[in-house]
């Protein structure tokens, strides 16, 4: 391949890629967020708390991503009340449903994370906050979270990297991300070796970029030195 | 003159693990300035009722007395006594200081941090007020230049001392230690009991579950023996220590030499 030819193209896939990252960084932080109350909720010591997240964790698991896309994208448009509905300015689009999915799907993820790590914080160190005085909602903001926050951060990056490349699956709904803007140009080019190839290259750098990202924090939140005491 | 009113008094107090009954109705009092060492062999109880009293573990019949007010409890579903007032035990839990066997300090904050954290959530003291107390009690317990290193960097000795510091800075009115030594290096034991020893020197209200023959002689002004989840002798150091009357007793004084 030639270099002019990379050169006309770049700009397709940095936006391709522009748009990768704001699929896989929307979701990853609002799945965050959305997994906080789940997790919790898992990890609670009443059956009953335990138990309401456990069917949305169940099916968000327990399907892939592509069907749970095809079942918002093609789906829901099926039904009046929804096209009726405020949420359909934003179900008719694909960008929109594809931010919705992932989240909800990466939620579930996240959730069973903070879930094994609020179980994996010792409880003594729990039962000393209490004993100090701290009530259940300080113990569980100031202790129990920070001290979660910090052994399941290396589980978590290993989930954003894994949304990375699980968002190449919106190019089945006609989004232009880094997948489907490669398949576009390598349409237009027949260059499908070569242009697949930059795509993947991509990936790389961002992958990377997100891998040390991650390093300089579980650094600076001194990670490592919380582990096996 | 009517005696005054005990620091902390526990009346009856049973704990059952489903049919095992751990502890068969304990009561003890102590009063402002007593030091009471709880001995016993393992599975005794003596932990057990410890942690009962801040309801670390909650028993299911008793009641609990601190400085004359009792703790509101309520039966829970499993038969267990629970706290019925959240702000109440609380308040109770940040008046009794507890020391761990496992110290128990947070690994991702500094030892400052450590020592800070409940009298600034719990006491609503502000950062520089928890700071400079924090740092008076580093320097009581000989750690004053570990302030900011992490538990981890310290060892076993001086997590115990950061973790009594920590208890020190809610100036509790009672301190349960909880076999505060047994968890660490014969060689940093007593750095950590000369610690627990100025502290009864003070004149400090405290209870003490401890392996620690000697040093229990030494600063105890009473001294319990529990045996299969009751109190088989009572009295003076020199009493238990020295002149057991229970078959029970003198076999475990004899063997603890």
């Amino acid at each position: 391949m030639s270099w002019e030819l990379l050169i006309k193209w770049l700009p397709d896939f940095l936006e391709g890629a522009w748009l990768t990252l704001q699929l896989v960084g929307v979701s990853v932080i609002a799945g965050l967020l959305f997994a906080l109350p789940l997790g919790i909720a898992r990890a609670s010591r009443h059956p009953l708390v335990r138990a309401l997240p456990y069917g949305y964790i169940f099916f968000f698991r327990g399907t892939p991503l592509l069907v749970q896309l095809f079942l918002v994208y093609y789906g829901l448009a099926q039904f009046e009340v929804i096209r009726q509905s405020f949420l359909w300015t934003y179900l008719r689009d694909p960008y929109w449903c594809a931010v919705i999915t992932m989240t909800m799907h990466t939620a579930a993820y996240i959730a069973e994370i903070l879930r094994g790590a609020i179980q994996s914080v010792p409880q003594g160190e729990v039962e000393a906050a209490r004993a100090l005085g701290m009530s259940r909602s300080q113990t569980l903001w100031h202790i129990l979270l920070p001290r979660a926050a910090r052994i399941g951060l290396p589980a978590y990056s290993n989930e954003v990297i894994l949304m990375l490349k699980a968002s190449a699956l919106a190019s089945t709904i006609t989004l232009l991300e880094l997948t489907g803007m490669a398949r576009k140009v390598a349409a237009r080019t027949y260059m499908y070796e070569e242009m697949f190839l930059v795509a993947g290259v991509i990936y790389l750098i961002i992958a990377f970029a997100l891998m040390q990202g991650f390093k300089q924090l579980e650094r600076w939140l001194r990670v490592d030195a919380c582990q096996g005491r | 003159m009517a005696e005054a009113m005990p620091a902390l008094e526990i009346r009856n107090l049973h704990k059952r693990y489903g049919e095992l009954e751990v502890l068969k109705g304990i009561s003890l009092s102590a009063h402002d300035g007593d030091v009471i060492s709880i001995l016993g062999s393992s599975g005794s109880g003596k932990s057990t009722f410890l942690r009962c009293i801040n309801l670390l573990e909650n028993p299911n019949e008793g009641e609990i007395m601190v400085a004359g007010e009792q703790l509101k409890l309520k039966q829970a579903k499993s038969g267990e006594l629970v706290a019925a007032d959240a702000k109440q035990i609380n308040r109770v839990r940040s008046e009794i200081g507890f020391v761990f066997q496992n110290f128990n300090l947070w690994p991702h904050m500094t030892v400052l941090d450590n020592i800070i954290e409940a009298p600034r959530r719990v006491r609503g003291q502000s950062k520089a007020e928890a700071t400079e107390m924090a740092e008076a009690l580093l320097a009581k317990v000989g750690i004053a230049d570990k302030r900011h290193a992490y538990p981890a960097q310290l060892s076993g000795g001086q997590q115990q001392r950061a973790a009594i510091a920590r208890t020190l800075a809610m100036q509790p009115k009672v301190i349960l230690f909880d076999e505060p030594t047994s968890a660490l290096d014969p060689e940093m034991v007593q750095e950590v009991l000369a610690v627990i020893r100025s502290l009864a020197d003070e004149g400090r209200t405290m209870l003490l579950v401890t392996h620690e023959m000697n040093f229990a002689k030494q600063v105890s002004s009473e001294v319990v023996f529990l045996h299969q989840g009751q109190v088989e002798e009572q009295g003076t150091p020199e009493e238990v220590f020295d002149n057991p009357q229970s078959a029970r007793c003198k076999q475990f004084m004899s063997s603890h030499r």
